[in-house]
């Protein structure tokens, strides 16, 4: 292999590892805050390129206008589910609200298939994005480069955002203990619908951009992401930010030189990720970055 | 300042409190003083909003309590020091302690404050940038006090402040309270090291199995020979 095609796989999984990253962080920051694996966000995934099809396509709004919308449609979105589907089972017994959130997942996928029919939609892909470069002898899409950078500043406002600000504080405090974070005058429920919105605007992001790589948009095509984003969160270590980032870049990375340097093996792509979760359980339970968290009492 | 009046809180049925009464005056130091199980912390969560009564009343100022949610009671005055510390320990000790302020808007005062705290907690200033969960029980403990001074409650509530520390150091945040107390803040305390309590309390009340059995000033439960061999054990009772 060639220097050359090596850097052409490598961006490749560069990219393919943002989107992992972006959509990861939805599951561990739902997971941080409320112990909860949100099924529900592959299908906040998939809603999110649906409303860039509506938005582009449909009303004919510009991109720039569009994407932006649907960020926030998105954000409102997850918003919405935590609101109506999780809250009134938060003192329930856990598995309640893991039901409920299975339920929403059919429920979005359901929705969208009578709503947008099961035909598969072209994704309205900006013209800047999927211009080509030429970097020496081989020329890479535009988005290839773009998808990472997009994805750093995202993650750089998040972090700043949690680690830098006072509401940041606030959603750390809230992660540990709800009830202690009321005593302290926080309101619980606006931090938690805070981070359904970001951890759903995140999706979008990624949404947006997985859209632009494979162009075509499905009320399904957010089972196999949501699974795997998943799994890079559990690698990570679920809960940790960080570990969702990392995880996400692992994921994508991986698969892609698997294909790369075992193109026998490219009919088993998606399986890598779950070999690795095995792997991962076995030997790392709390995932890479993980700490022991201990049970709330 | 607080008045509590025939208060009967139940978990699933079983009435851990059964028609409590009592009052905190301003500016004093009241204690609830019993056995483990007898309702202490439970009816401090109570006033706090956690736990929702099955019937009773509780007047702050004038305001029925049981329509204030939680999350409001910091800026009404009224903060609770949690049995079991519960700092954050994914936090800084500085976060901790800027949490404790996080309802307040005065930047000045949040400053004169975290001067003061840290005069009665060296401690902490030491180790600001220390993850809270890596300080021992002592400081933590400190942290949890610090962290809800700087709410600068009117009315502070403490769940066993002294529980697992080492002798000198309950000596240490006893002499806090009292220092607290001198600010201005009126304070409930809970402790099952009754003796310290009674020393330093204005008034107590004494909490059996949900049931307030016994009440005065802190020097007449000391003297009192049913207290003494119940809380005060054989050292005092002598
Ligand atoms: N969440 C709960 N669910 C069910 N029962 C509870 C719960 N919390 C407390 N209880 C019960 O209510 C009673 C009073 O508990 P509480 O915690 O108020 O006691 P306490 O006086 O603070 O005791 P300690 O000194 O051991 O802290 C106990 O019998 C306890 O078992
Ligand atoms: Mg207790």
């Amino acid at each position: 292999m060639t220097l050359n095609l090596f850097l052409q796989h490598l961006s490749n999984g560069i990219s393919l590892g943002s989107l992992y990253a972006l959509i990861a962080i939805g599951y561990t920051m739902v997971y941080g805050i409320l112990r909860l694996i949100n099924f529900a966000h592959g299908d906040i995934f998939m809603m999110a390129t649906y409303f860039a099809f509506f938005g582009v396509i449909i009303f004919a709004i510009p991109w720039y206008i569009s994407f932006p919308l649907v960020l926030i449609l998105t954000a409102l979105l997850g918003i919405l589910v935590e609101a109506s589907a999780y809250r009134p089972l938060r003192d329930a017994p856990k598995i309640s609200i893991l039901i409920s959130a299975i339920g929403v997942s059919f429920l979005l996928e359901n929705l969208a298939t009578v709503l947008f029919g099961g035909v598969p939609k072209p994704f309205p892909t900006p013209e800047i994005f999927t211009s080509m470069v030429k970097i020496g002898t081989v020329s890479i899409q535009k988005l290839t480069f773009y998808i990472p950078v997009i994805t750093i500043v995202f993650l750089f406002s998040l972090f700043y955002l949690i680690y830098r600000t006072k509401t940041g504080m606030a959603m750390r405090a809230v992660s540990r203990d709800h009830e202690t974070a009321k005593v302290m005058g926080i309101n619980v429920n606006l931090i938690i619908s805070l981070t359904f919105g970001i951890g759903s605007a995140l999706a979008a992001v990624g949404g947006l951009m997985w859209g632009m790589k494979f162009p075509q948009i499905a009320p399904l095509m957010g089972i196999i992401p949501g699974l795997k984003c998943f799994i890079a969160a559990v690698i990570g270590g679920i809960g940790n930010i960080y570990g969702a980032v990392i995880g996400g870049f692992i994921l994508g990375i991986g698969e892609i030189m698997i294909v790369a340097f075992l193109p026998d093996l490219t009919g088993y792509r998606d399986a890598f990720a779950f070999i690795l979760l095995i792997v991962i359980l076995l030997y790392k339970p709390t995932g890479i970055m993980g700490e022991k968290i201990a049970e709330k009492v | 300042m607080l008045k509590i009046e025939d208060l009967v809180v139940a978990y699933g049925g079983i009435e851990a409190l059964k028609g409590i009464s009592f009052e905190v005056q301003e500016g004093k130091i009241v204690t609830l003083v019993g056995a483990n199980g007898a309702g202490k912390s439970t009816t401090l969560r109570t006033i706090m909003g956690l736990i929702k009564p099955v019937k009773g009343s509780i007047t702050y100022r004038n305001k029925d309590l049981l329509k204030e949610k939680t999350q409001n009671m910091a800026k009404a005055g009224i903060t609770l020091v949690p049995e079991g510390r519960r700092v954050f320990s994914n936090l800084t000790v500085l976060e901790n302690l800027k949490l404790g302020a996080f309802c307040r808007s005065d930047e000045k005062g949040i400053k004169t404050d975290f001067e003061w705290i840290y005069s009665l907690f060296p401690i902490l200033k030491e180790r600001s940038w220390q993850l809270a969960g890596t300080l021992s029980g002592g400081e933590q403990q400190m942290l949890a006090v610090g962290r809800a001074l700087l709410s600068r409650p009117k009315l502070l509530m403490m769940d066993e402040p002294s529980l697992g520390l080492a002798p000198l150091i309950v000596k240490e945040i006893f002499r806090i309270i009292q220092e607290i107390h001198k600010q201005g803040v009126t304070i409930l305390l809970i402790e099952q090291n009754a003796n310290a309590a009674l020393h330093i309390a204005d008034i107590a009340y004494v909490l059996e199995t949900g049931r307030i059995t016994l009440h005065g000033t802190g020097n007449d439960l000391l003297s009192n020979e049913e207290v003494k061999k119940a809380y005060l054990g054989h050292k005092a009772a002598k």
